[in-house]
């Protein structure tokens, strides 16, 4: 069995709460899909055209500067914790998963680079996708880490290019480019105003689309909204990349400006609601994830409004991850039931809250008014 | 919310439009947005690609797809139209007057023009026309004053270039 280990930062630099927006914008994420000449796209791959594309991977390896040092990690060699914690980590997609529990098919691998904020998925829907993440809103920073790798990569590979359609892929709305830039962006002002399904109504009207957290068919949950380029032909990645950039500064300023409308005509409410997520945070027996989401979205404002000034992002970005079921299995060292694993969940917040600077009474003004009456 | 036109009636039409880049957002009862041509529902469809697909049969296509298959990966159109996947990179010629019209409803057009890749054993032309790609991406980076970037395209084209 292979393990994690081999990763030095464990793919986690993403949670590190730097670059723009970092309290409003969780991560930028640039993949890239292509695909090599002379085997059938992922769905209608059969083992050797897998093991094959994986075969030139492993000797690109070895002429690639990027690549060397880079762990190659073979799906269906790891255990399926580990895999899920991959997930988790958004590192790989649900698909290399594999289905029915029947785990991923052989040949289907993801190389991870340790110093690097990039990985490449092989024998995904398409031969290879190379995706970069990074905290905060850095666009053409991940584009140009994704666009050099891609370079090399291509220098190295036979990659499948037409010259009218661009780089070919297994799904026609990937096609071109095979750029799919996505910002993952954190709204609870706009929602709250209820100004949202105006400005996703928007969003869609220029050629973006909105996801949940974890990307394609995922609900939306603690107010998280991905969005992304729609289409991918007929325009330059850059001119894709921009256009994405623009809109999600624009969006950023709308809820800037509903989180304003909050503190003006609701303060008491929304700092009400602040709290009380907090309180439950820190005190709660049981939490499931989509409960979790939910008041972590409440605090993560709190903090963005500096009304809960002692937890930082950082914290908050992780405990996203690390309260999810295969990272909490992880550190308990077993599968847990989903009853169980509320109970470590709500455990293991309480943990991290309680270590982060405790909030002191003075944060507490009413309560000490409060004292006074009653005691 | 009331009309931002009339000030009298209830807004039903939110009308969101893109000027040089810039959304702005503008609410306006039916009367008014009849009276400007703001149709109710207008804009792009946003469907899924396997409903697109499947209404692929009731636009008319240069001619029927029936049967056509790749010879390459033996993928039938049949078969892309049920799961919007296509089997290899064969299937872009054996399938490419029907998938023109596709694309062209998906991205709006069927031209690529981004970045040029350079096979591995290039041809004089496929050489050019990456080299002519390159050129427009330094002069972006240069625009944007991203001389990092700019260093870095400039090194790929002085390798294309003949010494």
């Amino acid at each position: 069995m292979e393990d994690l280990t081999a990763v030095p930062d464990s793919g986690l630099g993403w949670l590190e709460a730097s670059g723009d927006h970092a309290d409003m914008v969780l991560s930028t994420r640039v993949r890239l899909a292509r695909n090599l000449q002379g085997y059938a796209f992922g769905p209608r791959a059969r083992i050797d055209d897998r093991e094959a594309v994986l075969r030139q991977v492993r000797a690109a390896q070895e002429r690639v500067a990027p690549l060397s040092g880079c762990t190659v990690v073979n799906l269906p060699a790891l255990e399926s914790r580990s895999r899920r914690i991959l997930l988790e980590r958004r590192l790989i997609s649900r698909e290399l998963l594999g289905g029915n529990g029947s785990g991923p098919a052989d040949g289907i691998a993801v190389v991870l680079s340790g110093h690097e904020p990039w990985s490449v998925m092989v024998n995904e829907e398409d031969h290879l996708r190379l995706q970069s993440l990074l905290a905060g809103l850095r666009l053409s920073e991940a584009w140009n880490l994704v666009d050099r790798l891609d370079e090399d990569l291509g220098q190295q590979l036979p990659y499948a290019f037409h010259h009218e359609f661009g780089f070919l892929t297994s799904c026609p709305t990937n096609v071109g480019t095979g750029v799919r830039a996505s910002v993952l962006m954190h709204l609870p002002g706009l929602v709250l105003t209820k100004e949202i399904g105006k400005v996703l109504q928007g969003i869609s009207q220029v050629g973006l689309t909105v996801r949940g957290l974890y990307g394609e068919g995922s609900e939306v949950v603690g107010n998280f909204f991905q969005v992304s380029n729609q289409t991918t032909l007929g325009k330059s990645e850059e001119d894709l990349i921009d256009q994405l950039d623009r809109i999600v500064r624009q969006v950023l300023e709308y809820e800037t400006r509903a989180r304003q409308v909050l503190l003006r005509d609701a303060r008491a409410v929304t700092e009400d609601k602040i709290w009380r997520a907090y309180g439950l945070l820190r005190y709660a027996r049981t939490l499931s994830f989509e409960e979790l989401m939910n008041l972590l979205s409440g605090v993560r404002l709190g903090v963005s409004l500096k009304l809960l000034p002692e937890v930082r992002v950082y914290t908050l970005n992780k405990l996203m991850i690390f309260t999810q079921p295969a990272h909490l299995e992880q550190a308990a060292g077993r599968d847990l039931p989903p009853q169980e694993s509320d109970a470590h969940r709500a455990a293991y917040v309480r943990r991290v809250l309680a270590t982060e600077g405790t909030v002191d009474a003075d944060e507490f003004p009413d309560d000490r008014a409060g004292d006074k009456h009653t005691g | 919310m009331v009309c931002e036109s009339c000030g009298d009636h209830e807004a039903v039409i939110h009308l969101t439009e893109i000027k040089n880049n810039q959304m702005s957002m503008t609410h306006l009862c039916e009367k008014c947005a009849a009276a400007k041509g703001v149709e109710a529902g207008a804009g792009p469809p946003n469907l899924p690609l396997t409903d697109f697909l499947a209404q692929m049969g009731d636009i008319s296509e240069p001619s029927p797809p029936g049967e056509a298959t790749c010879a390459f990966c033996g993928l039938t159109f049949a078969q892309f139209r049920e799961t919007g996947r296509l089997g290899c990179p064969h299937c872009y010629a054996s399938f490419e007057d029907h998938l023109r019209g596709l694309l062209r409803r998906i991205h709006g057009g069927t031209q690529h023009v981004g970045k040029v890749y350079l096979p591995l054993d290039p041809t004089a032309s496929e050489r050019a026309q990456r080299l002519e790609g390159l050129r427009r991406r330094l002069q972006r980076a240069v625009d944007s004053e991203d001389f990092e970037r700019a260093a870095d395209i400039r090194d790929l084209i002085r390798s294309l270039e003949p010494t």
